[in-house]
């Protein structure tokens, strides 16, 4: 069994984001670009189904400039298998990259996508779905555990929703997006870094892959959000009391 | 030209929260002048479509099926792509939600329309509609155009108001379902049931809310349940408090948790990190307690008081009771 996990390549979780002046993006200078941390979760856990005997190979794709090469080679290194690299600097909307992993999967065939809920830039949660909708395939999302029945027939995946954890069971071939529970990412091992080297990374342009895509969503700018006025050091607990019943009367 | 309004319920009751996207609408219907449809979509609606006749919608559309009693993403985003063509809207709406969340995506791809996911603003541009939506855990905030006939949207419920009831009546009409919408592939298993007891985290117009220095469940609901039960809030929890089992998933309050924008907010042992301010910031009063000054919450805080949260919290929950009782007497 094949598992293709589409990779973004995003600002480091802790990076302290801050808003071009002009409105056209953030201040990328000095700031460390990863793996999206769903999406690095995607690719233990493939990791952990290949090492559990139910995958054989794993497949990274990143649709994006020649910078995101960087977060394929940190795939390769976790133990992903081979990396595909559709270069296309612009900004794609979901739709857009959703369409282009569809033409990767109809040429690589896998049994499961797995990948990210959302990436922690554009914060969208929208790929996985759009993918598994165009293809026809049922879907696991916000999954936080994930076990191979019926021989390896069906996914019984364990979802994070806002009423709790879901259990459902879906046929295979299907998209599965992950939530944070799911697993730990393992760090890269200086091994892992020299065997990446060389494994097998193709790129493919989406020429190639007989599609052309255009965003339909325009970001027109990017403003810093309203700041919180600066609040009060209280001293006491009652001293707290006494301010939130009697300034801002929430009691 | 229209709207579709897709509500949330629970066997048959529909989430308050769900509602905002009627107010999304109804701005969408200022702006554009698209009048707007409400769907449910289950097994078992019931009485579910008579609270809703007066949110001034054009009408009540009712996709009830046995096969519809869970909220499948193959199925519930079929049968939602299938009610907007069948209404000839041009936007699908929703409140966003793990639910709202898991069905708009799929239903947009079948649609082949984009989708915009947590907006909180719209107005008219020159250009057409422009949205806002929070990006990069809300530390910066999205202007976007789009370019299509037809789109799917997700509101995020605290950027917008419960919707005025209006007067006049509201049709109720019936999807006919197709046998093939329902075909996915997909089968639920169970749910976890949690007792009742305290309100709805994204509802509640309190939440009390931990992180990982209370160590452990018991620890956890001992310490904030009473402050939180004296209060009437909701119990809310970090990533790292969920992470380390000390909390339930749905607790968690952030980025990629729930979006909470209560009256009060009480912050207690949380250092807070940029992931867990994105779901908090907007509340009105937010209170930090934690032992260590330089925690970033402070930054946050209208009120910050720097202590032991296990000494602080009993004391300030008997100081909320001592002090209800001395204005009642």
């Amino acid at each position: 069994m094949k598992i293709l996990v589409p990779i973004k390549r995003v600002p480091a979780p802790e990076t302290k984001i801050r808003v071009r002046s002009d409105g056209t993006g953030i201040e990328t200078e000095g700031v460390t670009f990863v793996i999206n941390p769903f999406d690095e979760i995607a690719v233990e856990e493939a990791l952990r189904l290949r090492e559990g005997g139910s995958a054989e190979e794993i497949v990274a794709v990143t649709i994006g400039g020649e910078e995101c090469v960087e977060q394929l080679r940190t795939a390769l290194a976790m133990g992903a298998d081979r990396a595909v690299h559709i270069p296309d600097a612009r900004l794609l909307d979901p739709p857009g990259v959703a369409r282009v992993l569809r033409a990767v999967v109809e040429r690589e065939q896998p049994r499961i996508v797995l990948m990210g809920k959302q990436a922690i830039d554009d914060d969208c949660n929208q790929t996985g779905q759009m993918l598994a909708g165009m293809l026809g395939w049922p879907q696991a999302t916000f999954v936080s555990k994930v076990q191979l029945i019926d021989g390896g027939a069906r996914a019984e995946c364990t979802r994070e929703t806002d009423a709790g954890l879901e259990v459902i069971r879906i046929r295979l071939p299907a998209v599965l997006t992950t939530d944070l529970r799911l697993n730990e990412p393992r760090y890269v091992s200086l091994p892992g870094i020299v065997r990446a080297r060389g494994k097998p990374l193709e790129t493919i342009t989406c020429e190639e892959l007989g599609i052309s895509v255009e965003p339909r969503v325009r970001t027109l700018r990017l403003d810093a959000p309203a700041s919180r006025p600066a609040g009060v050091r209280v001293t006491t607990v009652e001293e707290l009391a006494a301010r939130l019943r009697d300034e801002a009367k929430v009691l | 030209m229209s709207t579709l309004v897709l509500l949330e319920h629970d066997r048959g009751r529909v989430r308050s929260s769900s509602l905002t996207a009627v107010t999304c609408a109804r701005l969408l219907r200022e702006v554009s002048g698209a009048d707007y449809d409400l769907l449910l979509i289950g097994a078992e609606l019931g009485e579910a479509a008579d609270g809703l006749a007066r949110l001034g919608a054009r009408s009540i559309l009712l996709a009830e099926h046995s096969d519809l009693s869970a909220p499948l993403g193959g199925r519930y985003s079929a049968v939602l792509a299938e009610a907007a063509r069948s209404r000839g809207a041009e936007t699908i709406i929703a409140a966003a939600s793990t639910f709202s969340k898991d069905i708009l995506p799929r239903a947009a791809a079948l649609l082949d329309a984009p989708m915009l996911s947590d907006v909180t603003h719209v107005k008219a541009g020159p250009g057409g509609l422009r949205f806002r939506r929070p990006v990069y855990a809300g530390n910066a905030i999205a202007t976007v155009e789009v370019a299509a006939e037809q789109l799917v949207l997700t509101c995020r419920p605290t950027a917008f108001d419960a919707p005025e009831l209006q007067g006049g009546e509201t049709p109720v009409e019936r999807l006919r379902i197709e046998p093939s919408w329902l075909e996915d592939g997909m089968e639920f298993v169970s749910r976890e049931e949690r007792p009742a007891g305290r309100p709805d985290l994204t509802e509640a117009r309190v939440v009390v809310s931990g992180g990982r220095p209370l160590r452990d469940s018991d620890t956890f609901i001992r310490v904030l349940g009473g402050l939180a039960d004296t209060l009437g809030a909701a119990l809310g929890a970090t990533r790292g408090a969920v992470d380390s089992g000390i909390a339930p998933n749905d607790w968690q309050v952030g980025q990629t948790g729930k979006v909470v924008a209560p009256e009060l907010y009480v912050a207690c042992g949380i250092s807070g990190a940029i992931q867990h301010l994105a779901g908090m910031k907007e509340s009105k009063v937010i209170v930090a307690i934690n032992k260590d000054p330089e925690a970033p919450i402070f930054q946050a805080a209208t009120y910050g008081l720097v202590a032991d949260l296990y000494e602080a919290v009993p004391t300030l929950t008997e100081a909320i009771r001592a002090g209800r009782r001395a204005g009642d007497e």
